[in-house]
């Protein structure tokens, strides 16, 4: 099953098509979640409605919005910091701590043992700390490629090679 | 566009964080659409994002999707359906009237064919009376005619009696010499069997000598049983025969019907 005819049939409240898309996406939406959070179980609560939602708001997503799973990972971040917010009573963005996924990386007993360190470490390997950071704010953090640039105190254009050259990494460790 | 550059610049690792614009997301789409590089680099950059993410997550049960399944349905029903379920009624009468109209119109349009039916009926009875008046009138006009040349001064009329063939039989010839015209009268001739037709002679006694001067066509559908036929001979008696159809070149003698003689 092609992934742009799951989501053809998913906009039309098909519940098959959905479990499909959960099945392969659910995993990685609560990853999301569990970084911003640092809670395995919030998280699995706060995934799950974030799962109804996207349900809920199916016929909103259209391809400007970019990949279907840039999408839903967009809704999914926004819901876990909204949560993270109402706890700390911080309303500001910017003022979330910003070493989510170098913290869960350093400090993965934190969590229990539930996630995966050992595939975690491997895919950071050899990653410097300012790449992980990076890779936080723009991917789990939702910042744009300006506020990224501002948060860092570094030219737009370099934020664009930077992270080109930081995926880079991850997928070298991949291969 | 250098389509390695484009690659290489990051845009791609940014489109898929959901960093970019939606005008830059469209305008990577379509690069993706027209390279297939383009597409396929995303799909990689995705597929690593999906492997660090799948590192963290907190490891769902394997039926956790029942729990989100479980809440589906009350989603669904909250689609802005309510509005057309609070006036039932509404929707009763308004197919109850709908059904009425239709029938209402049915029964106009039935009439409506009825009523032009009966007028195609009547106009058509109208045209057939029409045709019988006219004709009605050409026949009065005709007999008219007729009756002024049978009333005219200088008519000669001729009685021809039944003979030994058919001694019942009996016609009148209305003689205008002026006009070397004769009117048979037939009405007292039995119908010619098929195949045969009366012929009328003119003759001359000393010696006898026949000359035929014409045939009473269409005898038995003719209702006046009148005849006009030219006669231009000095006629001194007029007698009918039967015929083969067609007529003869002479009388048949043993067939005539009815012979008359000119007065002086």
């Amino acid at each position: 099953m092609d992934l742009d005819n799951l989501i053809q049939r998913f906009q039309k409240k098909d519940t098959v098509a959905f479990e499909a898309l959960y099945d392969m996406y659910a995993e990685n939406i609560c990853g999301v979640i569990n970084v911003i959070l640092k809670d395995p179980e919030r998280s699995q609560e706060l995934c799950q409605d974030v799962f109804v939602k996207i349900w809920s708001k199916s016929d909103q997503y259209d391809t400007s919005k970019g990949r279907f799973f840039t999408w839903i990972l967009n809704i999914a971040r926004n819901a876990a910091i909204d949560e993270l917010r109402s706890k700390s009573h911080k309303n500001q963005k910017k003022n979330l701590p910003v070493d989510s996924l170098v913290g869960i990386h350093e400090n993965s007993e934190d969590l229990n043992g539930k996630i995966d360190t050992i595939g975690l470490q491997s895919l950071l390997k050899g990653l410097k700390d300012k790449c992980i950071l990076l890779i936080d704010l723009l991917y789990f953090k939702g910042f744009t490629q300006k506020e990224a640039a501002k948060e860092l105190k570094t030219p737009i254009g370099t934020i664009k090679t930077r992270i080109r050259s930081c995926i880079s990494e991850i997928r070298k460790n991949m291969a | 566009m250098d389509v390695k550059e484009y690659i290489a610049s990051g845009v791609l690792e940014l489109y898929v964080a959901g960093a970019l614009s939606p005008e830059e997301n469209l305008e990577v789409q379509h690069y993706a659409l027209q390279h297939p590089e383009v597409k396929s680099e995303i799909e990689a950059i995705e597929k690593s994002i999906l492997e660090l993410t799948r590192t963290t997550s907190p490891k769902l049960s394997k039926d956790s999707f029942k729990t989100v399944r479980a809440q589906l349905d009350d989603v669904i029903q909250f689609k802005p359906e309510a509005s057309e379920r609070k006036t039932p009624w509404g929707n009763y009468v308004g197919w109850a009237a709908s059904i009425v109209l239709a029938i209402g119109l049915i029964g106009v349009y039935l009439q409506n064919n009825q009523l032009k039916t009966e007028i195609e009926i009547t106009n058509q009875e109208k045209e057939n009376l029409e045709q019988i008046l006219s004709t009605t009138q050409e026949k009065v006009i005709d007999k008219e005619a007729l009756l002024q040349q049978l009333r005219a001064k200088n008519i000669t009329v001729v009685a021809l009696g039944g003979q030994a063939v058919s001694p019942d039989s009996y016609a009148k010839a209305y003689w205008n010499r002026e006009e070397n015209k004769v009117i048979i009268d037939a009405q007292g001739l039995p119908e010619p069997p098929p195949g045969y037709a009366y012929q009328v002679w003119s003759l001359k006694l000393t010696p006898l000598t026949p000359t035929s001067i014409g045939l009473l066509e269409d005898f038995a559908t003719d209702d006046s049983k009148l005849f006009a036929l030219s006669n231009p001979n000095e006629s001194e008696a007029f007698g009918i025969t039967l015929e083969p159809e067609g007529g003869s070149e002479t009388p048949t003698l043993e067939q005539l019907y009815t012979l008359g003689a000119v007065g002086p």
